[in-house]
């Protein structure tokens, strides 16, 4: 229960009950949705990038404590990044949540809250939904992203 | 209506065990010294196994039948005449003849073996329903049903043109009787539906929904797949022209299932899948197809699987069909008083005829989150939709968590997912 209690700490819990960003972006210019069909889970996330970078992100949705996390989270930390800087933070943040690397090498800062989901094989999507949403909005994939 | 004299009551379900008190004979710790599987520690706890109705843990006997088959007397069925081939054959058909008892059919012929209750139902949207449905033809089905009696009428009627027509449950999630049988028109050719939800425990009034039905010359196909596990089934009291259930969610093996059909109805079907031993002569002029059972058990079937389910189902007949209904109704009966103890707690599903099933949800906490704590504690259950979609919509929450119980759960187990739940709130700052 203690690595458990790593996990849903208060950092997580707090995002999870006053998640940032949420809600529409008027003046989005891309957006995508992504579907977790294991759990129901639902987040659309809307992009305003410009001259290569993510001027403004807003996320909508509903799910788990981790995932609604996790997009809160992300929100906050590709606001005015580069996009290839976002995209690499995917990268790095995708493979601390999938235990390629250990802890610590990554220098994500608050995104490491979500570290110990590499011990829960099966909320690892629910970490990494709003990402590939992410992702999806920037390349403004017109298909619904979906975990599965 | 007069249940008092009968052996059933309106749900189909016995009703002996509701007016007497535990029986004496029904020792839960023998019970659980007979499931290997219950007794290992999870995350350093004692497991809690409250997901029966996903799928159910096996008896030893289940273990030693499949055991017993698989080593010494294996071989091909309805095939070869060398001994081992003839034990297997009588094994196989004498499960056949273990199921028809279990479920109260006329004769052996009236069971075919399939993988489980998704293959019995798309089995008779196959080769019963579909030859008969005409476009605008209606398929009734409820709002509470799971996935697997949904999207193989959702499949047959856009192939065909066809309705799928949906009868509404109430808030405490209850069948709508009335609505029900104003909707039994002539154009409707089947009335397909769970005799327990898997999502809300309720057990329906499926006595009255096969009477309906038959009043206007309707055949009806009922979702055992819970039916069978929370009490039997007497498929003669019910009258029932088919019932589907599946042998993992009845302490038998996964794979494995049984479709019973009236006999009259089966022999004048069309085969499900063409292959071996489904046919009587096969030439390239055209195939001769053998008489029901067979001609829907194309190909090897699992033989292994038919001889653990009947294991499971003489298990269950040992233990008494009165004797688990009442041990299952006192489980949910206290699981229900305790939950109803935490404010943050709302039941889903409050039906009065409720099999051993508890669907909830937590405010302010995700049903995700619920089952990774409570599995943290050894606790095991299910968080999710459970296949049943239409009902989280019906009842506007993405996901529930919901414990089921069976025959081998004591109220100690319910209190460790009271504790359970009661650290998942303190852990989200919610105050208990």
């Amino acid at each position: 229960m203690s690595d458990l209690r790593q996990l849903y700490q208060e950092i997580i819990l707090d995002h999870y009950r006053s998640p940032r960003n949420f809600g529409p972006l008027e003046d989005a210019n891309h957006d995508a949705c992504g579907h977790n069909p294991l759990c129901g889970d639902r987040v659309q996330v809307f992009l305003k990038v410009e001259d290569g970078k993510v001027h403004d992100i807003a996320f909508e949705g509903a799910g788990c404590a981790i995932s609604t996390a996790s997009a809160s989270l992300m929100s906050e930390a590709v606001k005015g990044k580069d996009v290839d800087e976002a995209r690499d933070l995917f990268e790095r943040f995708h493979d601390m949540v999938t235990g390629v690397e250990d802890v610590g090498e990554h220098d994500l800062g608050k995104l490491e809250a979500l570290a110990g989901v590499r011990d829960l094989p099966v909320r690892i999507k629910c970490a990494t939904l709003a990402w590939h949403t992410f992702r999806a909005a920037l390349e403004q994939n017109p298909e619904s992203i979906s975990t599965e | 209506m007069a249940v008092e004299a009968q052996a059933t009551d309106v749900t189909g379900r016995s009703t002996a065990g509701a007016q007497k008190r535990p029986k004496p004979d029904f020792d839960v710790d023998a019970v659980r010294r007979d499931f290997p599987a219950l007794h290992q520690e999870i995350h350093g706890r004692p497991l809690v196994y409250l997901d029966s109705a996903a799928s159910s843990h096996k008896p030893q006997a289940v273990l030693d039948a499949v055991s017993k088959i698989y080593g010494r007397d294996y071989s091909n069925v309805h095939r070869g005449v060398h001994t081992l081939s003839q034990r297997a054959t009588d094994a196989y058909e004498s499960a056949r003849s273990t199921v028809r008892r279990f479920v109260g059919a006329r004769r052996d012929e009236e069971i075919v073996f399939v993988r489980g209750t998704t293959e019995a139902i798309n089995l008779v949207a196959h080769s019963f329903v579909a030859p008969r449905l005409s476009p605008g033809d209606e398929v009734v089905v409820s709002h509470m049903e799971h996935h697997s009696n949904i999207v193989p009428w959702q499949l047959l009627c856009e192939r065909v043109g066809a309705r799928l027509v949906v009868v509404p449950i109430d808030d405490r999630g209850q069948l709508d009787l009335d609505t029900y049988a104003g909707l039994l028109g002539e154009r409707v050719k089947l009335v397909s539906m769970a005799h327990i939800s898997n999502a809300l425990g309720t057990i329906n009034p499926v006595r009255r929904v096969v009477e309906l039905a038959h009043a206007q010359g309707i055949p009806v196909l009922l979702d055992g797949a819970q039916g069978v596990p929370h009490g039997g089934v007497d498929v003669a009291e019910l009258g029932c022209d088919f019932y589907a259930f599946s042998g993992h969610k009845v302490y038998g093996p996964s794979g494995i299932g049984a479709l019973y059909g009236k006999h009259e109805l089966l022999a004048d079907m069309r085969p499900y899948q063409g292959g071996g031993d489904m046919i009587r002569t096969v030439s390239f002029a055209g195939s001769e197809f053998a008489p029901p059972p067979t001609r829907f058990e194309a190909g090897t079937p699992n033989i292994a699987g038919a001889v653990g389910l009947a294991a499971a189902l003489d298990y269950l007949t040992r233990l008494g069909a009165d004797a688990v209904a009442v041990h299952e109704d006192d489980l949910l009966a206290y699981a229900t008083s305790r939950l109803e103890e935490l404010p943050q707690v709302e039941i889903v599903g409050t039906a009065e005829h409720k099999a051993s099933v508890v669907s909830f949800v937590l405010d302010g906490v995700h049903p995700h989150d619920i089952g990774t704590i409570l599995d943290h504690q050894g606790i095991a259950v299910r968080a999710g939709h459970h296949c049943a979609q239409p009902v989280m919509e019906r009842f506007s929450v993405p996901a529930t968590t919901r414990a089921s119980f069976g025959v081998y759960n004591t109220r100690h187990e319910v209190d460790r997912l009271i504790d359970g739940i009661a650290e998942t709130l303190e852990m989200f700052g919610c105050r208990t």
